[in-house]
């Protein structure tokens, strides 16, 4: 069976492990940033790289869809909505354990993403961007509409979710932590899944779909399923921002966000897991600078878009292939 | 019921009509040049602002209109040589990314010109009576002048796309580029053409929007997302495919809104109805595109046979 045999090919190793160290170094020193940023006086910081945190989680599940399946989706904040709202409407019915709250919320995105999903990967292209849009749109204008949570004004929490029964996430250090574990999970788990047999389908589909048919794999199935893991992912990451605010807004799910979400893992780097999850933490920290200074910050940010593609041979992925080379 | 009906029907079609006249520019940007152009509505928006502010100027609301169009024209074109024109042939996520900073600049660029608060227009004295449809029902004259200035314009359109020889590139862009290109049709200036075509129709959306909307920074962005909807029902880079689904949309949102609650009615009680029907209207016309989408994954119309 040749399809067998070219899913069973071990994976490449060899960029994979400065990556992994680097990773654990970077996880390592995030680790301490509570107790430094505590010792230097500047609580805010923790705040700041939670949210940095969360972010990088949305861009990591986005990039599996978008760097490992080239579908690019503009609806992605929908699903960090979705799952903010399933703890906004769960702790408004006082739900508000997070071993509760967190399967709801992957459930529910992660069945969002299937019925979506099976609709938009009908189509390729131009036609599968507007219409994740769309989706996003829908879902986005649904909870702007759901006067009975709020609607347009948004969900306070009663507070931050307990974990079986216990207050454990009150604390800004503590959700920091939390939202690391988090984060380094997703990022172990998704490291295993793009190298197993279905990542490699998956990549297989992206760089030439119809070679992936004629060895015997159907891609639909494939990219189906990394549009549902990847939906769950951002979920979690909505149930984490809404904890993080302790309020729940349609303004996560709104189409900018999405955008922004495709900025961080663009300009991190597409493909790489880690990349976008820097990219995330890249443009809050840009966003936090930018708005320091002026009103008008979304200004600089567009026109640094505009020149980042414009003066970039072959685009954004041309400009990261040479720097990568460069760094080689 | 009969003159609620009549009432909200009109509403869709001026809404469906709005919704063509930015979609037409958009389907044969996407159509001919591949480009998938997020800033579109931002045109819109710009052409929004320059009738306000032109209007304001000359005291006119017909002379601010006559020169936003030329004045879209010339944003629009310096927009294709400075921007646009570097994407083409791009990847469609450089595309995006590209055109999601323009939003970004250009909403933020409006902001600083015009500043955040919405500018409103005065509906012009001629347009500003109503017009008796039957009975005692009664319709805003401007309104009826947005149907009819669109209908117009989608038939100037129509001749323009089907019975000239620019238009017949045009169609043959739609269909093959390359091979358009290979034929010696200066292809480069067909884009240009095309591009300032689009800017203007959104720019003329926008301008005969100005008196009943409030023209306000994020005015693009709504129009876009509708647009884009239309584009998918309508099919990438057909007009009449936009002029249909545009129909289509701005009557399923409209009369969605009004006679979704009252049907729910009949199933169950009020104010469950009443609430649901709020929840729902919104989000009709993304069912309607899924719909769609389900059966026509290339929409009703698609311009190109063989994808």
């Amino acid at each position: 069976m040749l399809a067998a045999r070219i899913a069973a090919e071990p994976p490449r190793r060899r960029a994979a492990l400065p990556g992994a160290a680097l990773a654990g170094l970077v996880l390592a020193a995030l680790a301490c940033l509570p107790l430094a940023a505590e010792a230097a006086g500047l609580p805010f910081l923790v705040v700041t790289a939670t949210r940095m945190m969360i972010f990088g989680l949305a861009a990591l599940s986005l990039d599996l869809i978008l760097g490992y399946g080239a579908m690019v989706s503009f609806g992605h904040a929908a699903f960090i909505g979705l799952g903010a709202y399933a703890v906004g409407i769960l702790d408004a019915h006082g739900v508000r354990d997070l071993a509760i709250q967190a399967p709801v919320a992957a459930g529910v995105c992660a069945l969002f993403a299937l019925v979506t999903g099976a609709i938009s990967l009908r189509t390729r292209g131009v036609y599968f961007i507007m219409i994740t849009l769309a989706f996003g749109q829908m879902a986005y204008f649904f909870m702007v509409s759901l006067a009975a949570y709020g609607g347009d004004d948004g969900l306070p929490l009663s507070g931050r979710s307990t974990l079986f029964g216990m207050r454990l996430v009150e604390g800004d250090p503590a959700l920091f932590y939390l939202v690391l574990a988090v984060l380094a999970v997703a990022l172990l788990a998704l490291r295993r899944v793009v190298a197993s047999r279905f990542g490699r389908v998956l990549r297989g589909s992206r760089d030439n779909a119809v070679r992936m048919q004629a060895i015997g794999f159907s891609p639909l199935p494939y990219r189906l399923t990394a549009y549902v893991i990847a939906g769950a992912i951002a979920g979690l990451a909505g149930v984490l921002l809404a904890n993080q605010a302790e309020f729940v807004s349609p303004a996560y799910m709104s189409w900018q966000r999405s955008g922004e979400l495709i900025v961080m893992v663009v300009l991190g780097g597409m493909g790489t897991l880690v990349g976008p999850v820097a990219g995330a933490a890249a443009l809050i920290a840009l966003e936090e600078v930018l708005a320091h200074y002026s009103d008008h910050w979304r200004l600089g940010l567009g026109l640094m878009l505009v020149a980042v593609v414009l003066l970039s041979r072959g685009g954004l992925a041309g400009l990261a292939a040479r720097l990568a080379g460069r760094r080689a | 019921m009969l003159n609620l009906f009549l009432i909200q029907a009109l509403n869709g079609v001026q809404l469906g009509i709005l919704l063509f006249l930015v979609a037409a520019g958009l389907t044969l940007i996407f159509g001919v040049m591949d480009l998938i152009n997020l800033a579109h509505g931002a045109l819109y928006m710009i052409g929004a602002y320059l009738a306000a502010t032109l209007t304001a100027a000359t005291g006119s609301f017909l002379l601010g209109l006559v020169l936003a169009l030329p004045a879209t024209l010339a944003f629009g074109l310096a927009l294709e040589f400075l921007v646009v024109r570097h994407l083409y042939g791009r990847d469609h996520l450089d595309q995006v990314l590209a055109t999601f900073g323009l939003i970004l600049i250009l909403n933020e660029g409006v902001r600083i010109v015009w500043g955040a608060a919405p500018m409103s227009v005065p509906v012009p004295d001629a347009l500003s009576g109503s017009v008796r449809l039957v009975g005692t029902l009664h319709y805003p004259l401007y309104r009826v002048a947005i149907i009819a200035a669109g209908l117009a314009t989608g038939l100037g359109l129509h001749l323009l796309v089907n019975h000239t020889r620019l238009g017949m590139r045009l169609r043959a862009g739609a269909s093959n580029g390359p091979m358009v290109a290979a034929l010696g049709v200066d292809i480069r200036r067909l884009f240009l053409v095309v591009f300032g075509l689009g800017a203007m129709l959104a720019g003329f959306a926008g301008a005969m929007v100005a008196p009943i909307l409030s023209v306000d920074p994020g005015m693009g962005d709504s129009v876009l997302i509708l647009t884009f909807v239309v584009i998918v029902i309508g099919g990438v880079g057909s007009v009449r495919g936009a002029f249909v689904a545009g129909l289509l949309v701005g009557l399923a949102d409209q009369l969605g809104r009004t006679f979704g609650p009252i049907l729910l009615r009949s199933v169950m009680d009020a104010s469950a109805a009443s609430q649901t029907g709020r929840t729902l209207a919104p989000m009709l016309i993304y069912i309607l595109m899924a719909m769609v989408l389900f059966f026509r994954p290339s929409g009703l119309f698609p311009a190109r046979g063989s994808r």
